[in-house]
């Protein structure tokens, strides 16, 4: 009888009451049109509502899972950085603040490295998470964001970013500031190795995130209805203290007035990627091939000091044999002006000296 | 009439006081004051260069902000002969809150680009109290091009509160214009020097400072976000503006330990404002002897000097 109470009657009781309430977050309402949704059902929907489509924000484990062949991939480590060296406190102590996201989110800081596959195609990926201290950019994930694109020059592959962030990271001052021309300078590099860059822009991707690496893609895609602005909604209507346009600052408004290529579901978004990558690849494979002795690499920098123009292709023309020399012709012969018209004087001769 | 920030007021009660009795002396000739004006004088001079050798972050800022601190302009008309402003950014218009232009510094032909706040209601208007459009970061990049293919050294001259936070400016890629300028800076085969004359304000500042070498004023100060919008993103409430700035190392002093800036430039005692003149002067030996440093420097050098510069930057603290 002991038996039977001690054991047997709590575990039918629990198993009724988890099949009547299932625990708190089976069911998440969508923050777009507010009906519920249940998780097995967005996990598989990778995490868009199939009420109206709604992209749910995804954490960058997630994005790795989807985005590869398989989901199948390597992560790529991130080289550790001084921690708290402004030794910040807001209420609370930035070391603090940094446990208690490690802990909540198991992540070292706001970005995911990994090569993998797509489409077949060997290429890295960075993934930014939201969930850790709003995806903000610290000397953590800016050097997560170098290291990425520094191995994909290495090892000769395309480099993809998921962004989503709510800007600078504060806490650091300005050492997360320095961290868009570090970042940048990665940029240039992938762009100096001819290797396609590709951003998908995710919701939400502002601030000191925006106005650098997360701009300079060679193409830019964005998530529908994603959050993508410099300064924010709130700090907007603060200052002009004006109504906002009707989704203003989303992806499609972003497209609207040409700051994107393209809004991407993201039921579609891997196969869009593969395609670009596959393009992109295809043409730089055939540079690399069809000059090989002069190094067609060299200068790729689209404004590396100077002219774009190969000098050594004028030379080239003016060499020809064939080549016709230009006479030169007095501006009397080109340009008939109006006061040598008026007053009847002769068309002057070729090549006579321009006399008054 | 002079403006007196609050931490000011026992110096300017001091100065108002030796104002007073030079008056009195002026209808009295009789010797008596003239010590005691002397005497007064001297605790004022004592008062301000110690006042201002212990300035905290949040009076920097106000120092920074001052209105009678020579902006972008002063330092043009000073340092930059045959200065020749170039406008707009040949997209969709001109923006005054960054100025540009070319001339010749000390014999050498260069770019100047900077941030101009303006010194009276209608110039502060004109040039929207220093905050940038995008088109006045993609007139920025225009100029960079055209230093690039003339090879002369660029001067930027920094001094804004942001990048303009407005409807018109975000639908026309503020981010994107920002980002290009900073990428442009970077890309650079001239040599770049940066001087931050006021405030450093987040990534409207950076757009123009990405250089080769970075000087900062004395009393000025370089922000991830200016203390108020920083304030508004840790606590949600701007009015808490002195403890961001007091918090996030904002100082020449602080930057200069993180080695973020190069250079420290000295002000005249009592901040650039009570002395213009003195303030551009010395800014301009400091670029002077910036801009040497790069004589000799191929342009993939230049670039390369850069490149390392800004990545260093956190790597050893």
């Amino acid at each position: 009888m002991n038996w039977i109470n001690n054991v047997v009657r709590p575990k039918i009781r629990s198993l009724l009451t988890t099949r009547r309430e299932p625990p708190d977050d089976f069911w998440k309402k969508c923050p777009g049109c507010g009906q519920m949704s249940d998780r097995r059902t967005l996990e598989e929907s990778q995490l868009v509502f199939p009420c109206c489509g709604h992209h749910d924000r995804m954490s960058a484990d997630q994005r790795l899972k989807h985005i590869f062949d398989g989901a199948s991939y390597t992560r790529i480590p991130v080289p550790a950085v001084p921690v708290d060296p402004l030794k910040f406190r807001d209420g609370r102590r930035y070391t603090d603040r940094l446990k208690d996201s490690k802990a909540s989110t198991g992540l070292d800081d706001a970005v995911l490295l990994a090569d993998g596959r797509l489409g077949g195609q060997a290429v890295t990926v960075a993934a930014q998470d939201f969930r850790f201290m709003g995806g903000s950019l610290g000397m953590a994930a800016g050097e997560a964001i170098i290291t990425g694109m520094l191995h994909a020059v290495a090892k000769g592959h395309p480099f993809i970013l998921f962004a989503a962030s709510g800007g600078a990271r504060m806490q650091e001052g300005i050492l997360s500031l320095m961290q868009m021309p570090r970042t940048t300078i990665a940029v240039q590099k992938l762009r100096e190795a001819r290797l396609p860059y590709i951003v998908v822009l995710t919701d939400p991707t502002t601030g000191g995130v925006t106005a650098s690496y997360a701009m300079l893609g060679d193409i830019q895609i964005a998530e529908p209805g994603a959050l993508i602005c410099f300064a924010g909604p709130r700090v907007i209507q603060q200052t002009i203290r004006e109504q906002l346009p009707e989704g203003f600052q989303r992806a499609e408004y972003l497209f609207a007035h040409g700051m994107i290529d393209m809004v991407v579901h993201r039921h579609k978004l891997t196969e869009t990627l593969a395609r670009i990558v596959g393009i992109l690849m295809a043409g730089r494979a055939k540079i690399a091939t069809a000059a090989k002795s002069s190094d067609p690499l060299k200068h790729v920098n689209g404004h590396a000091n100077g002219s774009p123009v190969d000098p050594k292709l004028l030379g080239t023309s003016a060499r020809d044999a064939e080549t016709i020399e230009v006479e030169p012709v007095p501006d009397e012969d080109r340009f008939v002006t109006q006061s040598k018209k008026g007053a009847g004087a002769k068309p002057p001769t070729k090549g006579a000296p321009n006399t008054p | 009439m002079a403006t007196y920030l609050d931490f000011e007021k026992p110096i300017a009660e001091l100065e108002s006081r030796v104002a007073e009795l030079r008056a009195l002396t002026q209808d009295d000739e009789s010797t008596g004051l003239s010590e005691e004006i002397s005497k007064l004088q001297g605790r004022a001079a004592q008062l301000l260069a110690e006042t201002y050798g212990g300035l905290n972050p949040w009076q920097k800022t106000t120092v920074a902000r001052h209105p009678d601190r020579p902006h972008c302009l002063d330092y043009i008309d000073q340092l930059i002969e045959r200065f020749t402003p170039l406008a707009g950014d040949r997209y969709f218009a001109e923006d005054a809150a960054i100025m540009g232009g070319i001339g010749t510094f000390r014999g050498r032909p260069v770019v100047v680009i900077g941030h101009e706040k303006g010194h009276d209601t209608e110039t502060r208007i004109k040039h929207n109290f220093g905050m940038a459009r995008p088109e006045g970061y993609r007139k920025a990049v225009r100029l960079m091009d055209m230093a690039d293919r003339f090879a002369m050294p660029v001067v930027t001259l920094v001094d804004t509160a942001g990048a303009y936070p407005g409807v018109g400016a975000e639908e026309r890629g503020q981010a994107e214009a920002i980002a290009r300028s900073t990428d442009r800076c970077l890309s650079l085969g001239v040599p770049m020097v940066a001087v931050v004359i006021g405030e450093g304000g987040s990534g409207g500042a950076i757009a123009i400072a990405s250089a080769n070498r970075i000087l900062m004023l004395e009393h000025a100060v370089y922000t991830v976000a200016s203390p108020e919008a920083a304030a508004s993103i840790l606590w949600r409430d701007s009015t808490r503006a002195i403890d961001a700035a007091t918090s996030m190392k904002i100082t020449a002093q602080d930057l200069y330990e993180l080695g973020v800036i190069d250079e420290i430039v000295a002000e005249p005692v009592g901040g650039a404002h009570r002395d213009k003149e003195g303030a551009v002067r010395r800014a301009g030996d400091a670029i002077a002897k910036a801009l040497a440093a790069f004589d000799k420097m191929s342009p993939d050098e230049v670039r390369k000097q850069r490149h390392e510069r800004f990545l260093n930057i956190g790597r050893s603290l």
